[in-house]
């Protein structure tokens, strides 16, 4: 796209963004921190990572700030309007992702000392591995413009689902085997939850990065195969899904 | 991206197809539209319509043919030698292009209002009746109620109704203009033309030029032509963007602003044209 007329718009956008990948990296790191010390059950790691979240939350006030100062002086329209929306939003989801993995980070701090096979982390360990994946991609359709990534992500989100439920079996299996197993395996329903949840936010991400590139919204439904909390029961407006 | 405007495009139709806004017949219909100022071609065949009761905004770099499409619109091209006109402007389904039609009819029904507040140096009240005076026969009475009524209709009756008698010259630039959408009314046109209406205004009045226009449209078709993009945003149901003479794209305000279709609309639009 070429350069705007007036240099410093170009500048600030270009900051915004940049701040974007900063927090997105460092939304990476916390997870990635976060799912190694609830494996190798490393408290030390575990409180950094809680203590860590805060730098991702002042990064997300940065941008926020810096998007309304950008609107209230520049009147963004059409793309830079969208970037500019999209970059409060993916802000938003990074931050929410931050939360989660401090969450993870509490729990390994909550669990220490207690009964606590390693097998039973094997699961969590998995699918944390997907979302970071997940994670990665995105940031990468964000930085590169590239809708099509993008796309990919939104779509691959459906995996994560179907492995979470399994894990939720798995780990009901293994508290019905042996009762001692019930406190850590709460836990760690809670963690892979979590780790599910940011699989979740991954996916807004990429919705916000393909409106951002398109300016089309994706359609409401998305492939989601999270059968653990299904019910018998349906919402009205919908069909019940046994 | 698509290529080119597709060239049955139909803005009433467009409309209609949005959630909220109901369907408005086409009042001025653009057709192979061709004109000429001596050699140079300044409007390329342009083709669009304009619906009914609704503001549709024009915008576009200096010389792009904007402001020439509006004074197509109402035969302002005839006071000058060497201008002509090639193709169809159907209005009511007569050609406004046309030879057959009278230009002082034409003005009637389509009223124009300029960038500068161009009162005559006669009374608020005059400057009102001098254009109706021209088209009708009306007693006393019947002008009084007349004047007050355009007055009103422009927003301005509260600060000149105890000065109607003193001279237009002595209002603010604010007011002039204000005044000046009244004496447009005054004639009762059905389609009103805005030149840049408020680029010679501070905010204030601005907005309420605005507030006007949003105002005006229950009864008049409004088209506005401005180089204040957030006021096509702001004021316009629809938006066309014009470069070098020709139509580039037009659609409802909305999509214009969030997520034009051609490259050179969101360049103009975002600031990015060199």
């Amino acid at each position: 796209m070429n350069d705007h007329i007036v240099t410093s718009f170009d500048v600030e956008l270009k900051e915004i963004s940049r701040a974007i990948v900063e927090m997105g990296g460092k939304a990476e790191r916390l997870v990635a921190e976060g799912v190694t010390s609830l494996i190798r059950r490393d408290i030390t790691l575990a409180q950094k990572v809680v203590l860590q979240d805060a730098g991702i939350d002042q990064v997300q006030r940065d941008i926020e700030e810096k998007a309304v100062l950008i609107i209230a002086k520049r009147q963004p329209v059409a793309g830079d309007l969208r970037e500019i929306v999209a970059s409060i939003r993916i802000a938003n989801d990074l931050e929410r992702i931050g939360d989660l993995a401090k969450n993870i980070a509490k729990r390994v701090i909550a669990i220490e000392g207690e009964y606590h096979p390693q097998k039973l982390v094997r699961g969590v360990e998995h699918i944390s591995e997907l979302v970071l994946e997940q994670l990665k991609e995105v940031l990468d359709a964000y930085a590169g413009r590239n809708q099509a990534k993008a796309l990919e992500v939104w779509g691959r989100d459906g995996a994560i689902d179907t492995i979470y439920t399994s894990l939720f079996r798995e780990l009901l299996t293994y508290m019905m085997e042996d009762p001692r197993n019930i406190s850590v395996c709460t836990h760690l329903l809670f963690c892979a939850k979590n780790i599910e949840r940011m699989g979740d936010h991954a996916t807004n991400v990429a919705e916000i990065v393909y409106y951002m590139v398109t300016g089309e919204v994706l359609p409401e439904s998305r492939p989601k195969a999270d059968a653990s909390s299904d019910t018998t029961v349906a919402f009205p407006g919908t069909s019940a899904k046994v | 991206m698509t290529s080119a405007v597709d060239p049955t495009f139909n803005i009433a139709s467009s409309v209609a197809a949005k959630p909220g806004a109901e369907a408005s017949p086409t009042k001025i219909k653009v057709q192979n539209l061709q004109f000429y100022y001596g050699q140079n071609h300044a409007l390329k065949n342009i083709n669009f319509d304009i619906p009914e009761k609704r503001v549709t905004a024009m915008i576009g770099p200096s010389g792009c043919g904007k402001s020439t499409l509006l004074r197509v619109f109402n035969r302002m091209y005839d006071l000058y030698p060497g201008q002509r006109a090639e193709g169809q402007v159907m209005f009511d389904g007569v050609n406004v292009v046309g030879k057959e039609l009278d230009s002082t009819v034409v003005r009637s029904r389509i009223g124009m209002v300029f960038q500068k507040p161009t009162p005559f140096p006669m009374s608020i009240y005059d400057n009102i009746a001098f254009g109706v005076r021209l088209h009708e026969r009306l007693n006393k009475a019947q002008m009084d109620e007349r004047v007050e009524w355009c007055l009103r209709k422009a927003a301005i009756w509260e600060e000149t109704k105890d000065r109607l008698h003193t001279s237009a010259l002595g209002m603010s630039g604010g007011q002039q203009q204000r005044l000046c959408i009244a004496r447009t009314i005054a004639v009762r046109p059905e389609v009103i033309l805005l030149d840049e209406p408020t680029s010679a205004l501070d905010p204030i009045s601005t907005s309420k030029i605005e507030d006007l226009i949003d105002e005006l449209k229950r009864e008049f078709t409004i088209v506005i032509v401005t180089h204040n993009m957030q006021q096509a945003a702001r004021c316009a149901d629809n938006t066309a963007f014009f470069y070098l003479g020709e139509l580039i794209e037009v659609a409802p305000s909305d999509v214009i602003f969030t997520n034009p279709k051609e490259i050179k609309t969101r360049d103009y639009i975002t600031g990015r044209f060199g």
